[in-house]
């Protein structure tokens, strides 16, 4: 096989397989992004939610045998829908008793409009959880192992005889169910009557209120389905990837890198956020040493704070 | 502001010599490593204060500059075989450096950005030290002359270097809080742009404190190596390490001199014991203690628990600080003469801005004399702010061109054009909300005076001028409107400006208080400052201003003296409407 073949075919898997992952970026970062948008609030434990979701995952599978009922490909699916609706209730609870003290409301007009509690708060929160889930989980990286986490579908060959593309199984799984959900949430919120309390809380607060809205009630459905969106996406990561109780660090830049891409308080910019990123970090290994993936999302990230903070796809500019 | 004096630096030794006993005292070694450690990110904390804790801006990346202090010290030992006795301040230039190298970049970027920003670098700095092959460097021990390589087989030692280093730490944080370093921080902190505007150069002051803050961080991070013997890229570059900067400072109270020391000598033994006792069983008891102090600290005490305390003593003790006086009505304002020289101070030509498609200053031209009082007036989004945005550096132009005594002021920054001598006031009041009136002020007099100490009298002084001497120790956040107008007044001519913007300084008072303000500007304007007042309430207007100019969907419509003004047909229609026209006509 001649070179520029080798390369056709490295590019080729790396901007599939960046679409794979980048796709389940995409729908953590939706997450992050919908608690932002609503409720303007950095969450700094939103990868501690993740963590979460992988861990929901794991012991739903394992417990409830979803494996053995539901089949290789439905019963992660299941398991990490059931982690979702639990952190759902994780966030729903945190909002009522921490974060409602420090957003919303109580902090209107506040100096900085409350940021800096607001990071502390969640900042502690992820040092809480993500200790505490070593506490309960232990140390050692778990994975969810499917018949699927090995396994791939070949597509090809596509140029000359050998040039093909494969997608792991478990990735493309995680995939069709990221589209799926992130497509879910986008009807959820243009279509139905609680999306679009969500929107209008999002978009003035004040106004929402003197309308009869129930701003602190639409923050809290916002944290909770957050929370539960990026904890389903780490349930779909769980499936491929090992994690243990300080993955949150590894993906929460991630997320923030999505988010500020796709310009902060646009939920859709930040599901194209995440995927360019999950291209990015893909495509860099064709140049980098794996090692420094991450590295190259860092200074993507940076670069786009720098050059253009309203992000590339956000029209949400917030100014000096 | 007050100077360095006494007391405070008798407090720093106090507790040094305090912490010495207990450290010559206790002989158990793994007692040794908590004080030492305790004294660890003391440092650290007062790194992380002096930058963030003043500036406001949040910094997760701390622990950027302690690992490259940790890895500067422990690379030279290995590979050069350079002592740490050279090696930490060598890893402090580095922190100096990379404080830079961070800071200037990521300075553009505001609020959370900032934050999220900063959490990026140590991370990125975390997977290239593993890259490069260093995740685990042990420190090499040197027997055949420990001390000359700072190792010490009696531990003590290290107790004694590491309080050394916190007592400079501290007095260098001392000293920018007695400074105007420390009170242009907080300026900056509380309205950047009133600081800018004053004369504060925001970035040059972010950097200075960055800076600064690398270089204790950096020197911590260097002798962590050396009292650990060994360095990884996650011990020093990673999130717990920021994480505790920040945590110990919060905790103690951010902004303040001895919070970083106080949450210090709280929370690192008690994790570090629960770790011990409990780590095999618990093992991340630490991190939940650290994360749990500071959702408690956010929640029940978001000032930290040292000005908690003191609040709680002061209250105790009962002295309710008492409101000062009220402002004296003026008299009726006699406005005593002017002499308006024919020389040009400023000189606008062709000046234009838009916004998008709405032009917001178009083709404006005038001149302002010496002396002169000049009014520009003009209904609502006329241009008139964007005018004053535009002398004073806060907008560039899109055309034109200013020259302020022959000079050209486009391109320039708005704390040099304050330098040059333009003072500015704005129409939404910017003060320095939870700063006494009397800093308010000072900081404005920094520009003038080299010297602090002038530049209090200056502030006094021109707190005397406009008659807020009674409230000089008040709290800014808590003034009336009409004090806060005289507030951003003498904030404004303390800096001795040549020409001062007053934008709207009217708006929002009651007829009485438009008299007392009035009569101030006027005793100013007899004082042979020259003044550009922004108003649209004519009636003022024509008893202050010796010319007006009358700016209209951005550009100018008329200009002369106000008795002239005010027939004008075109300024009655802009401002009345077309039917009024017709009406005044008869």
């Amino acid at each position: 096989m001649s070179s520029s073949l080798v390369i056709l075919e490295n590019v080729l898997q790396g901007l599939t397989a960046g679409i794979l992952i980048g796709s389940v970026y995409a729908l953590m970062c939706v997450g992050l992004g919908l608690i932002f948008g609503v409720m303007r609030v950095i969450n700094f434990a939103q990868g501690e939610f993740l963590m979460l979701g992988m861990y929901g995952t794991l012991y739903a599978y394992t417990w409830l045998a979803l494996g053995r009922f539901l089949g290789p490909y439905v019963g992660p699916i299941v398991g990490a829908v059931l982690a979702g609706i639990a952190v759902y209730f994780v966030g729903i609870l945190l909002h009522r008793y921490l974060l409602a003290r420090v957003t919303g409301a109580k902090v209107a007009g506040s100096e900085g409009e409350g940021h800096y509690p607001q990071l502390i708060l969640t900042l502690g929160l992820s040092l809480i959880i993500s200790n505490a889930g070593l506490i309960f989980f232990g140390s050692t990286p778990e994975n969810i192992r499917t018949p699927l986490s090995a396994s791939a579908w070949e597509i090809g060959p596509l140029a000359a005889d050998h040039v093909s593309v494969f997608l792991n199984k478990a990735r493309s799984v995680a995939f069709l169910v990221s589209v799926g959900v992130a497509i879910a949430l986008f009807l959820f919120i243009t279509r139905t009557r609680i999306g679009k309390m969500l929107r209008a809380a999002a978009d003035n607060p004040e106004a929402a209120t003197y309308m009869g809205i129930d701003v602190e009630r639409a923050h809290r459905i916002a944290f909770g389905l957050g929370c539960a969106i990026t904890a389903l996406a780490g349930g779909l990561v769980a499936t491929y990837y090992p994690f243990q109780p300080y993955v949150g660090l590894e993906f929460v830049i991630i997320m923030y890198a999505g988010v500020v891409l796709g310009g902060m308080g646009s939920i859709g910019g930040a599901f194209w956020g995440g995927l360019t990123i999950g291209l990015v970090q893909q495509l860099s290994t064709l140049v980098l040493p794996t090692q420094l993936q991450n590295t190259a999302i860092f200074v993507v990230f940076l670069l786009i704070m720098m050059l253009r903070p309203e992000g590339l796809f956000g029209r949400n500019v917030e100014r000096a | 502001m007050t100077g360095l004096r006494g007391r405070p630096i008798l407090a720093i030794f106090a507790f040094a010599a305090a912490y010495l006993a207990v450290g010559l005292v206790v002989r158990n070694q793994y007692y040794q490593l908590i004080l030492t450690l305790v004294l660890v990110w003391a440092i650290m904390g007062v790194s992380w204060n002096v930058f963030s804790g003043y500036s406001g801006l949040v910094s997760f990346g701390h622990a950027s500059f302690f690992g490259l202090g940790a890895y500067t010290v422990t690379l030279l030992l290995v590979k050069l075989d350079i002592t740490p006795w050279i090696g930490i301040p060598v890893g402090m230039l580095v922190g100096v450096a990379a404080g830079v190298l961070i800071g200037y970049p990521t300075f553009r970027l505001r609020g959370v950005y900032f934050a999220l920003a900063m959490l990026a670098y140590p991370l990125a700095l975390l997977y290239i030290f593993e890259w490069l092959g260093y995740q685990e460097v042990p420190l090499p021990m040197k027997r055949e002359a420990p001390a000359a390589y700072m190792q010490f087989s009696d531990h003590r030692a290290y107790v004694v270097i590491a309080l050394a280093m916190l007592i400079a730490a501290l007095l260098v944080s001392l000293r920018i809080e007695r400074s105007r370093f420390g009170l242009s921080l907080t300026a900056i902190k509380q309205n950047e742009w009133a600081a800018e505007a004053s004369g504060i150069n925001a970035l040059r002051w972010k950097l200075k404190a960055i800076m600064v803050s690398g270089a204790i961080a950096a020197g911590a991070g260097g002798f962590y190596a050396v009292v650990l013997l060994i360095v990884t890229p996650s011990t020093v570059f990673g999130m717990l390490t920021s994480a505790q900067a920040l945590i110990v400072t919060l905790f103690g109270g951010v902004a303040t001199v001895w919070g970083p020391v106080a949450g210090s000598v709280i929370l690192i033994p008690l994790a570090e014991i629960l770790h011990a006792e409990l780590g095999d069983k618990i093992p991340g008891i630490n991190g939940v203690i650290f994360g749990a102090a500071i959702v408690l600290v956010v929640l029940v005490a978001p000032e930290g628990v040292l000005p908690k305390l003191r609040d709680a003593l002061a209250r105790r003790r009962g002295n309710g600080a008492a409101r000062p006086g009220v402002v004296e009505p003026a008299a009726a304002a006699v406005m005593p003469p002017r002499s308006p020289t024919s020389e040009v101070l400023l000189r606008v030509a062709n000046l234009s801005r838009s916004f998008g498609g709405l032009r917001a200053v178009q083709d404006v031209s005038f001149e302002v004399r010496k002396g002169e009082v000049l009014g520009i007036i003009g209904p609502n989004g006329a241009g008139k702010t964007t005018l004053f945005n535009v002398l004073n550096g806060f907008i560039r132009p899109h055309a034109g061109e200013v020259l302020f005594e022959g000079r050209p002021l486009i391109g320039l920054k708005p704390s040099d054009v304050c330098a040059l001598g333009i003072g500015r006031t704005f129409q939404v009041m910017r003060p320095f909300p939870r700063m006494s009136v009397m800093d308010n002020v000072v900081v404005g007099a920094f520009v003038a005076e080299r010297d602090d100490k002038r530049a209090l009298a200056a502030a006094r002084e021109a707190l005397e001028r406009v008659g807020l001497t009674a409230q000089a120790d008040a709290i800014a956040g808590g003034l009336t409107t009409l004090e806060l107008r005289l507030m951003e007044l003498a904030r404004a001519i303390a800096s001795r400006p040549k020409l001062l913007l007053a934008d709207e300084t009217l708006a929002g008072l009651g007829s009485q208080e438009i008299d007392t303000l009035l009569a101030r500007l006027a005793a100013l304007a007899g004082n042979g400052l020259t003044i550009v007042i922004i108003e649209h309430t004519m009636r003022a207007m024509v008893r202050l201003a010796d010319r007006l100019l009358v700016l209209d969907h951005g550009a100018v419509i008329a200009e002369g003296r106000p008795q002239d003004v005010t027939r004008d047909a075109k300024v009655i229609e802009a401002y009345l409407g077309k039917r009024w026209l017709a009406r005044a006509a008869h």
